[in-house]
């Protein structure tokens, strides 16, 4: 009820909205749009590789060139070579897995944090977010110093006497799935951490009181108003995964390719812009509606629900 | 009307603020209505009633944080409405306090002179002197959080005072403090408020603090002002069954009015006539608890009205016990009785038959 | 919640630290290895670090990193605070939903297509690519992690204390900057540091975005570790991973004090 509705906003009111607003309608919004109308053009060898080009110089009938050039040719690739639609499939697959997995390991992890003495939390929230201010890049190689045919993995596994020939473990779609897991884990626990601790002890006790065994009390309490922290936590990991290069390059075999790898491939090596871009395209519808679901989420966290 | 002639009276020719058909609409919802009112110089006025009757956003379009939808604030005669908060001479002492937990005590209490580009010397001994009116001399260079909630409270009211305010708003200033601490903090407003003659104006929704602090209160019903008086006219004749039920306990017995008398189910009980009263008109007698006298018996004095009834209920209070009485329509009626003995054993019990007395005088007609 | 913590509690906790730090202990170790290869132990040695300090390649994109975190960082921490005040101060304003969905909006999105976009945008402009441009990326992507950290703090931030500065003569401005400002400065900090990292962590946008002679750290270990892995590789790492290490210790023994103080002061 207490808000101030100004009519005329002060210069410096205007000013600290506008450069924050214009930075990213050039910066964010702009090269969306320059994507868009790339994937709609031809491949060229040329520079910028490909056509057209809008002229602006040529005024009306260059703009009418220029749309009547445009096509949903890169569309129809990707619809009919068979490497694009596997990857994108691989994807979601990988996204979906790893977001699975990474729930069944986060929930116990924030759970356990989130019943630890209260003068150890921030010290063992602190212990998971350190990792993450060190390098992904870092992360990622940290494994394949474990993984890799004459690693530690299998030097531990061969004298121990589990196996008797090194496995490949690097190259594998195991290898991914623990290099997206380990990568992930402090974005899916930290949303999880944050719906458990601020749960009112007393709810428990509550439910305690009148005949709830502590574990049902799990099922009936607990769990359903972590269930905010559970989609952050799932949104902030399938989101990104979706779209990972690193991991899957450095971790993954040649055989299994990820939509990422596939843009990042057309783009370097392939310099086929517009293909490229048409990939960046199918990605985000394909991310559209878990991002909505983020942002909304967002929206209403911070802003409360104006 | 009555109470337009008392206020008139009390505020003066030249009143220092007037809102003058001030409204406030948020969207759809309307917090202040064909708001009128006076407030004198000098005078210690305080804004009551229920929480979301829009007293907190009156308080704040005088300070300048809202502005009203409708109407105009006049301060000394001159519509402020325009005026940026910075620039009004009012200062407000705020619900929380806001104190500034970055600056110490004594920044806290500069920060007002500190605008005003006022001289090192001379912010040093103003910040003093309202150290020491406070009384919390040594003080000045703690933190914030170093302070218990009437320290603060009273660093509060120093840096709103520093500048010497044509106005001194103070919103629901003891309502963090604990009820001993905010009967003394009471009085040592008041006695503060005396001496250096600024206005106060208090907001509150504890009708025993604006009864106590006020020199008069306007006490608001869902945006409007349902009546502004002295506190011992809104106690003693409201001129409403709402305001006569908002301030302290009350019986309403409703009837009709006839020569000197009001006529209800439960019989005819002689009363002064209201002002601008007609016969047969609708009215309500009110009847405050403390005025009616219990007994075993009828009282022989024929001037009182009496009625009987039976005790239903008694509730100990320490210095008074609340008898409630239940009538032959049985309704409900309030006595209190003062635990005079030492012995503190109740006159009556439950069931008890009591008869219920009280000067003519004693009962209030109101017509709405 | 909190107090008991029953074994599954305990376990889940230890083995879920384990998990993330033993990678990382691993990688620490073997960079003092004496041998070149992974499996041998060759005894401790600073051979790796003293072969780095001779790498001119890996100490040029060191430093190229640095450059462009620090830069980056301080541009994302204004742009992305005035974000903030903009998204909690302004109340409603033409455009919101599309500013603050933008806002938003590189949080989650992939990089593949944030670098993407952005190259293409560059090349469209036809500016030469390089330190700058990757700066400027890496502001777009970094800013909104500090709208979000700003932002919650100014949310929970008591409207009064601003109200009661501008009723104490206190200009709107100056009120930002006197009282606004130092209260939600800890927030800030926590924001710049946290668009530092992730400015020095970045790899898929710089790749999009650099050019000829701007090369960043991320970079130039990713072409090293495509090769395979090389003990000089784990040791830029662990310097790395110290200097994380020293920074979180101190910036988290600063915030405490202050907490300590407060709590004491509270007592």
């Amino acid at each position: 009820m207490i808000q101030n509705q100004r009519a005329k906003r002060s210069w410096s009111a205007r000013l600290v909205l506008l450069i924050p607003y214009l930075w990213l309608a050039l910066f964010f919004l702009a090269p969306f749009l320059i994507v868009l109308k790339i994937s709609l053009s031809q491949t060229a060898i040329a520079q910028p590789p490909y056509v057209p080009v809008l002229e602006w110089a040529a005024g009306w009938a260059g703009l009418k060139a220029f749309f009547a050039a445009l096509s949903a040719d890169n569309y129809a690739m990707l619809g009919s070579d068979w490497l694009y639609p596997v990857s994108y499939l691989k994807s979601l697959e990988v996204a979906a897995l790893s977001t699975a997995i990474l729930l069944a390991v986060g929930y116990p992890l924030a759970y356990g944090i989130a019943r630890s003495p209260r003068r150890l939390q921030p010290v063992l929230v602190m212990l998971v977010i350190l990792p993450f201010w060190t390098s992904f890049l870092i992360r990622v190689y940290a494994w394949i110093n474990i993984l890799q045919r004459d690693g530690l993995l299998n030097d531990v596994l061969l004298r121990l006497h589990i196996v008797d020939t090194p496995v490949a473990w690097l190259s594998s779609d195991t290898a991914i799935y623990i290099g997206m897991v380990y990568s992930y884990l402090p974005f899916m626990v930290l949303p999880l951490y944050a719906a458990l601790e601020k749960m009112d002890e007393s709810l428990l006790e509550a439910a305690a009181d009148l005949g709830c065994p502590r574990g049902r009390a799990f099922w009936l309490v607990t769990l359903p108003l972590s269930l905010p922290g559970v989609a952050a936590g799932m949104l902030l990991c399938f989101i990104p995964i979706a779209g990972e290069f690193v991991i899957p390059d450095l971790l993954g075999g040649s055989q299994t390719v990820m939509i990422g790898q596939t843009l990042w491939m057309e783009f370097f090596a392939n310099k086929d812009w517009p293909v490229a871009s048409a990939i960046a395209v199918a990605l985000l519808g394909l991310l559209l509606v878990p991002m909505l679901f983020y942002e909304r989420m967002q929206q209403r966290s911070l802003e409360g629900g104006r | 009307m009555a109470e337009a002639a008392t206020q008139e009276q009390t505020a003066g020719d030249r009143p220092l603020v007037r809102f003058a058909g001030v409204a406030k609409r948020f969207g759809q919802i309307t917090a202040v209505e064909e708001f009128t009112l006076d407030i004198g110089e000098g005078e210690f006025f305080a804004l009551l009633g229920p929480s979301g009757c829009g007293k907190t956003t009156l308080l704040r379009m005088l300070a300048g944080f809202e502005t009203p939808s409708a109407g105009s604030i006049l301060l000394d005669g001159e519509d402020i409405v325009a005026v940026p908060p910075h620039r009004r001479p009012v200062n407000m002492m705020f619900q929380n306090y806001a104190l500034f937990p970055h600056l110490s005590v004594a920044g806290n209490i500069a920060f007002g002179l500190r605008q005003e580009r006022a001289g090192r010397a001379e912010i040093a001994e103003r910040v003093a002197e309202m150290l020491a009116l406070v009384r919390m001399p040594d003080f000045g260079r703690r933190r914030i959080d170093q302070l218990s909630g009437g320290q603060r409270q009273r660093v509060a009211l120093a840096r709103a005072l520093i500048k010497r305010p044509r106005v001194l708003l103070l919103d629901e200033p003891m309502a963090a403090l604990d009820k001993k601490l905010r009967a003394e903090t009471q009085f040592e407003l008041m006695e503060l408020q005396r001496r250096l003659g600024t206005t106060f104006v208090i907001v509150t929704h504890d009708q025993d603090e604006a009864m106590t602090v006020a020199d008069r209160i306007a006490v608001m019903d869902r945006g409007r002002l349902a009546q502004v008086a002295a506190p011992s006219e809104i106690y003693e004749r409201p001129n409403s069954r709402w305001v006569a039920d908002f301030i302290g306990e009350v019986t309403l017995l409703e009837g009709m009015l006839a020569e000197g008398a009001i006529e209800t189910v439960l019989g005819r009980f002689r009363a002064a006539m209201p002002a601008g009263g007609r016969k047969r008109d609708t009215v309500w007698l009110a009847l405050r608890p403390e005025k009616l006298h219990i007994a075993a018996q009828r009282p022989a004095d024929g001037n009182l009205n009496a009625i009987p009834g039976t005790v239903f209920e008694i509730g100990y209070r320490g210095d008074m016990s609340i008898y409630k009485v239940r009538l032959a329509d049985r309704s409900l009626m309030k006595v209190a009785l003062a635990n005079t003995s030492a012995r503190g054993r109740a006159s009556f019990g439950i069931d008890d038959v009591v008869w219920l007395s009280w000067p003519p005088e004693a009962g209030w007609v109101l017509t709405r | 919640m909190g107090r008991r913590a029953s074994i599954f509690n305990i376990v889940s906790v230890t083995l879920g630290l384990a998990f993330l730090y033993l990678p990382i202990v691993i990688l620490v170790i073997y960079s003092f290895n004496g041998s070149r290869l992974v499996t041998v132990w060759g005894g401790w040695s600073l051979t790796w670090y003293r072969a780095l300090l001779s790498d001119r390649a890996m100490i040029d994109a060191a430093w190229t990193s640095l450059r462009i975190a620090a830069l980056s960082a301080s541009a994302a921490t204004v742009l992305g605070t005035c974000a903030a005040v903009a998204l909690t101060r302004l109340g409603r304003f033409r455009g919101r939903l599309l500013f603050s969905g933008m806002v938003y909006a590189p949080l989650v999105m992939p990089e593949v297509i944030t670098g993407l976009s952005l190259l293409l945008l560059f090349v469209a402009l036809d500016v030469d690519r390089g330190f700058w441009t990757i700066s400027i990326a890496h502001t777009t992507l970094t800013m909104c992690f500090v709208t979000v950290i700003v932002q919650s703090r100014l949310v929970s931030f008591d409207r009064s204390l601003e109200e009661a500065a501008m009723d104490l003569g206190c200009p709107p401005l100056k009120t930002f900057l006197t009282v606004t400002l130092p209260l939600i400065l800890p927030a800030i900090a926590a924001g710049w540091m946290l668009a530092f990292s992730l400015s020095l962590d970045d790899l898929v946008i710089a790749s999009f975005t650099t050019g000829p002679g701007a090369t960043t750290l991320p970079i130039r270990i990713y072409s090293e570790v495509r090769l395979g892995v090389k003990p000089e590789i784990n040791a830029v790492c662990t310097i790395m991973i110290a200097v994380v290490a020293v920074a979180t210790v101190v910036a988290s023994l600063a915030s405490k004090r202050g907490a300590v103080r407060r709590e004491r002061a509270g007592a």
